[in-house]
């Protein structure tokens, strides 16, 4: 599905090198984790790959389904199936939330030369995702994000994600400012679109999220490269020991 | 017949021969505007556009388009007023009746002794001279060809609709509309249409107790054409006052609103879209200069305005509250915006505050900024192509004025030029 070989980035503005040799295989249908402390190039690598402006790939590549995802714009990685769920999902004033969706799924019908949703259908099939997310009417009306607590936030991207079906989805700390009851949520949200034809990234600091969203692997990063990975019991060796073992390792 | 003074000698006007009951507001215009002169750049309200192409005696040439367009309102029913090159047009107006108004043409009527409209042609006009000297109304007042005299005396039914067409490359038109709305009645005014080369209006309008007026205008969508409008508005106890207009393209476009609250407990709320590309012939320059007095107790006013540049369009807006010392309880709010699409287009701003009462709720902003790039890469990680994420933002941004339109149906018809606008425009 997702194939990452020798991942070099940097930052543009400074030069400062972030990605330091990413090598990473994900198979369809299965769920990786990436763990790893703070500024160990998580986050980098997942603005990396869904193309985010600001990084600049100086060596390596990936690959979804075989075709060279760097090379594209955001937007064609998203009609190509990658999604990421954003660690601060951004507020968009004046733009509704329906809008929003509608149009994003559009877009990629449209990208990928199917015929785009009808009003009417779009607003069933919203609507029941919606409900299983305890997403009500007046969220779907409001402006994207606009005024929508932490846990909102993070259900609504869990929507988009479920209306847009990725193949390739990539969550970037999305417990982040969640609170349990909304932790179970978002995760069920989650475990509902696991799929056979889809693969989950799931980056995140603690391995409670993973109680949740059982990972297939667990890797972890570390100065913008993956040096350990195991299977599930790597992420409760992190909760136990932390990082220092793993890094002391590494070194 | 006499001829204002000009150190330039440039655009002089003449009071009509016979002008029957208009004749002393219009010789008396001319005595103020010999007074005052036309505005030059020194002008503190002239700093940010040149007059030079309104005061010039030769109205710049224009250059008509033809535009395969259905005119913007056409879906609204109303009641058709047209004026081609600002010269009334009978065969494509409706007749000029309707339930609840009595419409007369100023030019119809223009030597009848006296008339309902002599206690308002230019006496709104002129009480808006101050403190700021507005030149180019009051030469209106002296020389307008033609207007609507609007007689409000009940709720009139449907709107009036004033369809300004623009045909001759040299045409230089000059409307002068009175409106005058007695107790309780309530009136919706359309306008639309680039009007002319070169064209002067000023609506005065008297909004009585507990009496509703509502104005909606396009300017658009010529690009070669200078205008200047001038609207003058005294309010009553409990009336409501809501202008709203959509400005896309425009060589020149200044448009000015004077609204003084007189009566308690009323509402004024003006706003303001603009959609301007500096590429296209002779530039954009477009410039809001509002002005709201609060002389009564509990009054509302609102600006808001909007405007999205590229390409070298400049957007001006010069906005004043002025709460007066027996306005208490006043709440007043203020905001414009400019959305630069490139680093060429200027959004220049000047809003103003004068408060001397002091049990009031005032407040303003005033922003100019680039379209969000985190909201941008947002839309587009999730599919959403360059261009659209673009315009989606830019209508977004467009939102808090465009939803001042209360009626849910033309603000659906603004937004649908809106995105035209955008779409003729997407790389």
């Amino acid at each position: 599905m997702l194939e990452i070989k020798n991942l070099h980035a940097e930052l543009e503005d400074d030069g400062k090198k972030i990605l330091k040799g990413v090598d990473l295989t994900l198979e369809a249908g299965k769920v990786h984790a990436i763990m790893g402390p703070n500024g160990s190039g998580k986050s980098t690598l997942s603005y990396v790959l869904s193309g985010r402006a600001g990084y600049e790939v100086t060596e390596g590549t990936a690959q979804l389904d075989g075709a060279d995802i760097l090379d594209m714009e955001a937007e064609e990685r998203a009609a190509a199936g990658l999604f990421l769920a954003f660690q601060y999902p951004v507020e968009i004033p004046g733009v509704g939330n329906m809008t929003f969706l509608r149009t994003a799924v559009n877009s990629q019908r449209k990208a990928r030369g199917e015929d785009e949703m009808s009003a009417a259908d779009f607003l069933k099939v919203v609507r029941a995702k919606a409900k299983t997310l305890k997403i009500d009417a007046d969220m779907l009306k409001r402006p994207v994000n606009v005024g929508f607590s932490g846990g909102e936030k993070k259900r609504n991207e869990i929507l988009q994600m479920a209306m847009l079906e990725p193949k390739m989805c990539i969550l970037d700390e999305t417990d982040s400012g969640l609170d349990v009851d909304a932790m179970k949520l978002v995760s069920e949200g989650v475990n509902a679109l696991r799929d056979e034809g889809r693969s989950f990234l799931v980056i995140t600091h603690y391995q409670r999220l993973l109680d949740h969203i059982k990972p297939d692997v667990v890797h972890i990063m570390a100065e913008g490269r993956i040096i350990k990975t195991g299977g599930p019991e790597l992420a409760l060796e992190v909760e136990n020991n932390g990082y220092a073992d793993l890094l002391a390792e590494y070194a | 017949m006499a001829v204002a003074e000009q150190k330039n000698a440039q655009l002089a006007v003449t009071a009509p021969v016979s002008g029957g009951w208009s004749l002393k507001a219009r010789e008396d215009a001319l005595t103020r505007l010999n007074a005052a002169g036309l505005p030059g750049r020194r002008d503190e309200y002239w700093k940010y556009t040149r007059p030079d192409a309104l005061t010039q005696a030769q109205a710049p040439e224009g250059k008509f388009v033809s535009y395969e367009e259905t005119p913007v309102f056409s879906e609204v029913d109303r009641l058709k007023i047209v004026f081609v090159d600002g010269v009334f047009d009978a065969d494509q107006s409706d007749d000029l009746s309707l339930e609840g108004v009595t419409i007369e043409r100023l030019a119809g009527v223009a030597d009848k002794d006296i008339h309902w409209a002599q206690g308002l042609y230019g006496v709104l006009e002129a009480n808006g001279q101050t403190p700021v000297s507005r030149p180019l109304a009051t030469a209106n007042t002296v020389a307008a060809t033609d207007g609507i005299l609007l007689n409000v005396t009940g709720k009139v039914s449907k709107p009036v609709s004033m369809i300004y067409l623009y045909e001759s490359n040299n045409s230089d038109a000059m409307l002068h509309h009175v409106v005058k709305l007695a107790e309780d009645t309530e009136i919706t005014i359309l306008e639309n249409g680039p009007a002319a080369a070169r064209f002067n209006t000023v609506m005065e309008v008297d909004v009585g107790d507990r009496a509703s007026f509502h104005h909606m205008r396009t300017q658009g969508r010529q690009h070669v054409r200078h205008a200047v409008t001038h609207m003058f508005a005294r309010l009553g106890e409990e009336s409501q006052f809501r202008s709203f207009t959509m400005t896309v393209n425009g060589t020149l476009t200044r448009n000015e609103a004077v609204i003084e609250i007189n009566g308690d407990n009323t509402l004024a709320h003006i706003a303001g879209v603009v959609a301007g590309d500096g590429a296209t012939d002779q530039g954009f320059h477009h410039d809001d200069t509002i002005f709201i007095t609060h002389d009564a107790v509990n009054g509302e006013s609102r600006q808001v305005f909007k405007k999205v540049l590229r390409n070298g369009a400049t957007g001006v807006f010069q906005g004043k509250i002025l709460v007066k010392a027996d306005a208490q309880k006043t709440d007043g709010y203020q905001i414009s915006q400019g959305l630069l699409l490139d680093d060429d287009s200027n959004f220049l701003a000047k809003p103003e505050l004068e408060i001397y009462a002091d049990d009031v709720i005032c407040s303003h902003g005033s922003t100019c900024g680039a379209i969000d790039d985190a909201a941008l890469f947002y839309l587009r990680s999730r599919g959403v192509p360059l261009a659209e994420a673009q315009d989606l933002l830019v209508l977004a941004f467009l939102a808090e004025a465009i939803d001042e339109v209360a009626d849910e149906a033309i603000r659906d018809l603004l937004t649908v030029r809106l995105e035209s606008w955008l779409a003729r425009r997407r790389a």
